[in-house]
């Protein structure tokens, strides 16, 4: 398939991994280098590349799987939000199995309640739409990389006057969890491969504190083999040349250096930074997107009331020490024991991006 | 655990209609457990029931429902698939099919005009796979009680006494055969339903298998076991196949036959091929040395142009479905888990 298949050509990615080797074999220490995103973590599992790497080269999880870094009080509202009787939820597929305190969106569709999955916030406005005499609410999950799309979508309500449709907003931007990361002295890193679809969005230089401040090699890839497999090689060369760390794009074809402008005015027009919850990582300074006031009527925080319970985190799951990458899933007592794709105690099992879903899945562990 | 022990109040969810682990389990804690005979307790595709009728042949007995939405997709429609599926049953198990039934749940207000036309096609479907309809039932249910159409189709065929089929039978060497492109139905209800938007050509594999499979079992004896793999997709029945055995099974992902279309909807909507329904598809274990005639004979049938060898069984790995990627590396195949999409059969 035309633009597909180029990036997976078996005998150029072995081209690849013969000169990933020949680089690791001149060290004599193990490089550690980390995927900040889900499609990338997911990418290299389907494709098995961790075994095709070798030993000295160690690839960690981070925490760029957006299901897997909501916190539980934000489920526990949207579930308490779909058990009102007008309430329509609308949301990305992979909200649905994700445990809450005690329930799940899942098991609330089987109880009753109306819950559409789409695959874009503008069907939901469409629900919003066809349904006029129901509250329709979008779950807005992700990072820089569908908040555009969730912003567009609330300055079009507001331009068409769709009075019930409503945003729950948990969106999040990933510089600042990065920043969290390379202070966090229990983690020892490398290197960072960059998310390709974020990066479209924001482009090169939200990154460059890292390189700068922290000396850290950083490499915006794409999302097949090869494009991870070469991501993986400029990081060895930046390491290896010690020619000082830098920002470099792997991903060219799709992101540009100064990112995508109109997208980031959408979202600087709608939303608002503000402090927020990640799961495993605890509260980031400024990491979260709130609605701005002027788009409040739109905000389902603030106007719908919602008795959201007493929020639990589950007992003996790792999931915050897998989503900072300092343990792994084989590390966790509950892996494909207690904790299975069918049943998941925590986020990294159920969201299709997830670390331990992933590894799961695939058979790493 | 079976689902009979856990907490009460659970409740069905989709995920348990999926064809994928959760259905496994609760057919087996729930169903099985009550129903326990020898019969049943093949868990096969179809019943083999024995001698019955007195000439050595073996009866073969199957059912199955179909509540596919929408009605009328790209490739077929659900009276085509009500036929095909419940054939297609019986012939992965050797079967010549011979009769079936056909049960109609309604719901009112369902225009007379759209039952006509799933009926000619019931119709066109059951010559093209020379079986008859011999019996039927017809209910209808007050308006929101079903959707439009449900239908179930039993059926019964006869299976040669000279042929054995099972899962003891596969041995490790053996080749897994696939009569075509894997995929294009579950493919094509999903763009047929229209929430996404998608534009393609994509048609549904539904079809009667009963034909190629006939030529197949014709050309060699060292066919070991077959099935249609539908919901699903190839990954779960080949993981039904491997569960609990002797062997493993290695799949080849270089070669998989897999449409672009099918391919480009896959990549667009975050489905996995392998995990997608057929209904016109049988993967066949066959032994190594018969393996090039048995694919001859499956290329020379018009539902098996595209006929490949797709993998091996293995002594290694027992038990699990693994797959060498196009780059070389292995990598697990599980059994579909959750639901992928519903209602696709």
């Amino acid at each position: 398939m035309k633009y597909l298949d180029e990036y997976r050509d078996p005998a150029l990615a072995h081209r690849i991994l013969d000169k990933i080797a020949e680089a690791c074999g001149e060290r004599s220490e193990l490089a550690a280098i980390m995927e900040v995103c889900g499609t990338h973590t997911m990418s290299i599992a389907r494709a098995g590349l961790r075994s095709l790497l070798g030993e000295n080269l160690r690839l960690l999880s981070g925490p760029g799987c957006p299901v897997c870094v909501t916190p539980n009080d934000y489920l526990d509202r949207a579930i308490a939000i779909a058990r009102q009787r007008d309430a329509i939820i609308a949301t990305f597929g992979d909200m649905m199995k994700v445990p809450g305190s005690s329930s799940s969106l899942y098991q609330e569709r089987g109880n009753g309640a109306r819950i559409e999955m789409v695959y874009s916030p503008l069907d939901a406005l469409k629900i919003a739409e066809q349904n006029p005499l129901n509250k329709v609410i979008f779950l807005g999950v992700g990072f820089e990389t569908t908040a555009p799309t969730v912003a567009a979508t609330l300055a079009k309500a507001r331009a068409d006057g769709v009075k019930n449709f409503f945003v729950l907003c948990g969106h999040k931007i990933v510089p600042p969890a990065l920043f969290a990361l390379v202070n966090d002295p229990e983690l020892k890193l490398d290197g960072f491969l960059c998310p390709g679809h974020v990066s479209a969005i924001i482009g090169s230089r939200p990154y460059e504190f890292i390189a700068r401040d922290y000396g850290l090699p950083c490499v915006i890839a794409g999302f097949e083999p090869l494009d991870i497999l070469q991501g993986i090689w400029m990081i060895l060369r930046q390491i290896i040349e010690k020619r000082g760390a830098s920002v470099e794009i792997q991903y060219s074809r799709a992101v540009a250096a100064e990112g995508n402008p109109k997208a980031a005015a959408f979202m600087e027009k709608v939303f608002e930074p503000v402090d927020s919850i990640w799961r495993g990582l605890g509260k980031i300074p400024a990491s979260g997107l709130a609605i701005k006031e002027e788009f409040g009527d739109w905000d389902a925080a603030r106007v719908i009331q919602a008795d959201v319970g007493e929020t639990r985190e589950p007992a003996g799951c790792i999931c915050g020490m897998i989503l900072r990458g300092v343990r792994l899933p084989m590390d966790c007592p509950l892996f494909r024991k207690t904790c299975t794709p069918e049943n998941p105690v925590g986020a990294c099992m159920v969201s299709s991006e997830g670390t331990c879903a992933a590894y799961y899945k695939y058979g790493n562990g | 655990m079976g689902i009979t022990e856990k907490i009460a109040g659970e409740k069905i969810t989709l995920a348990h209609g999926s064809g994928g682990i959760q259905m496994h389990n609760l057919i087996r804690s729930l169903f099985q457990k009550r129903f326990r005979n020898e019969w049943l307790d093949q868990m096969s595709d179809s019943a083999v029931i024995g001698n019955p009728v007195g000439d050595g042949d073996a009866l073969c007995f199957t059912t199955d429902s179909y509540v596919v939405s929408p009605l009328f997709f790209p490739g077929g429609d659900i009276g085509k698939l009500a036929v095909c599926g419940t054939v297609n049953d019986l012939a992965v198990e050797g079967a010549t099919p011979l009769f079936l039934s056909c049960g109609f749940i309604v719901e009112e207000g369902c225009e007379i005009l759209v039952l006509e036309k799933v009926a000619d096609s019931m119709a066109d479907a059951a010559r093209a796979a020379g079986v008859k309809i011999v019996a039927g039932d017809f209910k209808v249910v007050e308006k929101g009680k079903a959707d439009s159409i449900f239908i179930n189709t039993s059926g019964i065929g006869r299976r040669s006494r000279s042929r054995c089929f099972g899962r003891e039978h596969i041995r490790a060497g053996d080749k897994v055969l696939i009569n075509g492109f894997i995929g294009e139905h579950g493919a094509a209800v999903m763009a047929a339903r229209g929430n996404f938007d998608l534009q393609s050509d994509i048609k549904s594999d539904c079809a009667p298998l009963n034909g190629i499979i006939s030529d197949m079992l014709a050309v060699s004896e060292g066919i070991r076991f077959m099935r249609d793999p539908t919901r699903g997709g190839i990954a779960t029945t080949l993981n039904e196949i491997a569960e609990g055995a002797n062997f493993g099974i290695t799949l080849d992902e270089a070669a998989l036959p897999l449409r672009d279309d099918v391919k480009a909807a896959c990549e667009i909507l975050g489905f996995d091929p392998l995990y997608l329904a057929n209904e016109g598809k049988v993967i066949a274990i066959v032994s190594a040395e018969d393996s090039s005639c048995v694919l001859d004979a499956m290329r020379s049938h018009t539902l098996g142009r595209e006929s490949r060898i797709i993998g091996e069984v293995t002594a290694s790995h027992a038990g699990r479905v693994v797959m060498k990627t196009l780059l070389g590396a292995h990598r697990i195949i599980d059994m579909l888990s959750g639901e992928q999409l519903p209602r696709i059969c």
